[in-house]
């Protein structure tokens, strides 16, 4: 089914605070393999000249997922069966450290389709919960036939 | 560990070396944990065939990751990256076996910014194919 063409522009509520941690980086950088000790050691962090430990450059992934609201809501018309990601960016202010509490503002940019699938980008705007810009991510992701 | 390398001693052009980074089964579980994706492609070849594909696949953003940590540790601090971005071009395909997949990360330097920003464009390939386009992170040197 194609998308709704009338959620382009359309902004979710800011979401709940996400307070990054200490472990939760850590548990991050395992997964990815990933051993450099800025994101686990509190000294060769601020060697590197960082406050406190930071987290790797895709980590904004495990609270900003797709923008979540607003691909969800079923007047949007999104199956999610047939999503793949498309594309992936992640513009930075200043690296994500240990004990920010960050706020995502996700807006959805554009939908478009491309052959059978039908493509939408979604811009999350993060910052801390004092209003500090931190990153801004653009997901895209491809629904497999939905122009079809 | 500041960022080891230096706008100055950076050259448009300058060809990064690869690196084999192994992807096997426990590394997409791992980070279906760690991210929250818990997709059942990732993790289920049974379920992964029902819907049309040769067997589980990576995360996309498992293979971003790998691309980002070849960036970063080239670099030094993961601090310095300012801007990284990617297209999904091709799946990394992850049979449950002993040697599962390997991710080969290479890089060039494309072009040198003002503000001692540099871009590296990025290659990503498993098997044959390649499994990222358009991949470029922009970092700032000392």
């Amino acid at each position: 089914m194609a998308l709704n063409r009338d959620f382009v522009g359309r902004a979710s509520a800011p979401s709940p605070p996400y307070e990054v941690s200490r472990v939760k980086i850590r548990e991050f950088a395992t997964a990815i393999g990933d051993n450099n000790p800025i994101y686990r050691d509190r000294e060769a962090a601020q060697a590197a000249g960082h406050p406190d430990v930071i987290a790797p450059p895709t980590f904004p992934i495990v609270f900003s997922l797709a923008g979540g609201s607003i691909l969800a809501d079923p007047e949007l018309g999104l199956n999610f069966a047939m999503v793949v990601h498309g594309e992936q960016r992640f513009e930075y202010s200043r690296p994500i450290r240990v004990g920010d509490e960050l706020v995502a503002v996700s807006t959805v940019t554009d939908i478009r389709s491309v052959g059978r699938n039908e493509l939408i980008t979604v811009r999350s705007d993060v910052s801390t919960v004092e209003g500090e810009p931190v990153c801004t991510t653009y997901n895209t992701i491809v629904e497999r036939g939905g122009a079809g | 560990m500041t960022a080891t390398i230096k706008y100055d001693d950076v050259e448009t052009g300058q060809e990064i070396p690869a690196v084999d980074y192994p992807v096997r089964r426990v590394n997409l579980v791992m980070y279906a944990g760690a991210s929250g994706d818990f997709n059942p492609i990732h993790w289920n070849e049974r379920f992964a065939k029902t819907v049309g594909l040769p067997d589980v696949i990576a995360h996309g953003m498992f293979t971003m990751a790998q691309a980002g940590r070849f960036v970063t540790d080239w670099v030094g601090d993961p601090g310095a990256v300012v801007d990284y971005g990617v297209r999904f071009s091709s799946m990394v395909v992850v049979p449950d076996d002993e040697q599962g997949a390997v991710i080969t990360v290479s890089g060039v330097v494309e072009e040198k910014l003002e503000d001692n920003r540099v871009v590296v464009a990025l290659t990503a390939r498993s098997g044959d194919s390649r499994v990222l386009s358009r991949a470029r992170a922009t970092v700032r040197l000392p």
